[in-house]
């Protein structure tokens, strides 16, 4: 029998899935980018949910990975939403042609 | 287990790298696609099937689903022939298909190794998440529930035309509608 994976190694995954979500959200002006990079963030949270679950053996992990994915569903929907809506209004996908409010 | 993780590891990586490097929207998708599927080995390496199952089903499958077709509603037109051709280049699929392939070999791996390599610690079956879920966090359910309702909503009122025009907006209500049930999956 091998041995099982480390849980050290999972989190260093998540945590390293995390980072390079959060350079794409930071680094790219496309919105859809954004929005795919945020996917990234939010699916490697689930992994470090997912991984802590799996070194206790415990089932809530996988409850709060499944929580996480509704989320992303919901934010998905609303998120591509505002972009279409977005493309309409100002005929772009730059994320900064939206940064001033009409008050 | 070990060997089989660290190279699902490395797809995800690599995959994600490529993700937040490419121009093109839809070759970013193809490579998020594979990094998703990465995580699902990587989630039964774990001993999660259940969450690796739901990862390549709702995650792969229905998410990046909305993002193809949002990515595809933007070029409408006489142009878009030729858009897509430019997409199904060899250039563009080749990349991500390799590494999806490597995916496929770990699992034909898993397969015909069988349960000599599954995961001996940690494993959580599906029933266990089900009582936990429609136990202690019966009222975390009944939120998600009201979170996806409100999204459905929110999705169909921000994408509904509001044009001066009010004679056609009957005809697109109903498409939105349908849309969005899409989304709900």
């Amino acid at each position: 029998m091998m041995a099982t994976v480390p849980t050290e190694y999972g989190l260093l995954l998540a945590g390293m899935l995390f980072a390079l979500g959060l350079i794409g959200v930071l680094v790219r002006r496309n919105i859809v980018f954004i929005l795919m990079s945020l996917e990234i963030m939010l699916n490697a949270t689930g992994l470090a949910f997912v991984t802590a679950g799996a070194r206790w053996a415990q089932a809530d992990g996988q409850v709060m990975y499944l929580f996480i994915l509704s989320m992303a569903a919901a934010e998905v929907a609303v998120g591509l939403a505002l972009v279409l809506k977005l493309k309409r209004q100002f005929k772009t996908l730059d994320a900064d042609a939206a940064s001033r409010m009409h008050g | 287990m070990n060997a089989v993780f660290y190279i699902a590891a490395a797809v995800a990586l690599i995959s994600t790298i490529m993700v937040i490097t490419r121009l093109n929207a839809i070759h970013a998708l193809l490579y998020l696609i594979v990094s998703l599927l990465a995580v699902a080995v990587i989630f039964f390496t774990l001993g999660a099937a259940f969450a690796a199952a739901l990862e390549v089903i709702i995650y792969a499958g229905a998410i990046m689903v909305l993002f193809v077709f949002v990515v595809m509603l933007f070029n409408l037109g006489p142009s878009a022939t030729a858009q897509e051709s430019q997409w199904l280049s060899l250039s563009a699929w080749i990349g991500p298909a390799i590494l999806a392939l490597v995916l496929v070999g770990e699992l034909a791996f898993i397969i015909t190794r069988g349960a000599a390599i599954a995961p001996a610690a940690g494993v959580v079956e599906p029933k266990q998440v089900g009582v936990a879920l429609y136990g202690p966090y019966l009222l975390g359910v009944e939120l998600a529930a009201l979170l996806l309702l409100a999204a459905m909503v929110g999705a169909y009122h921000l994408g509904r035309e509001w044009g001066d025009e009010a004679t056609g907006r009957r005809g697109d209500g109903a498409t939105e509608g349908k849309r969005d049930g899409e989304k709900e999956e």
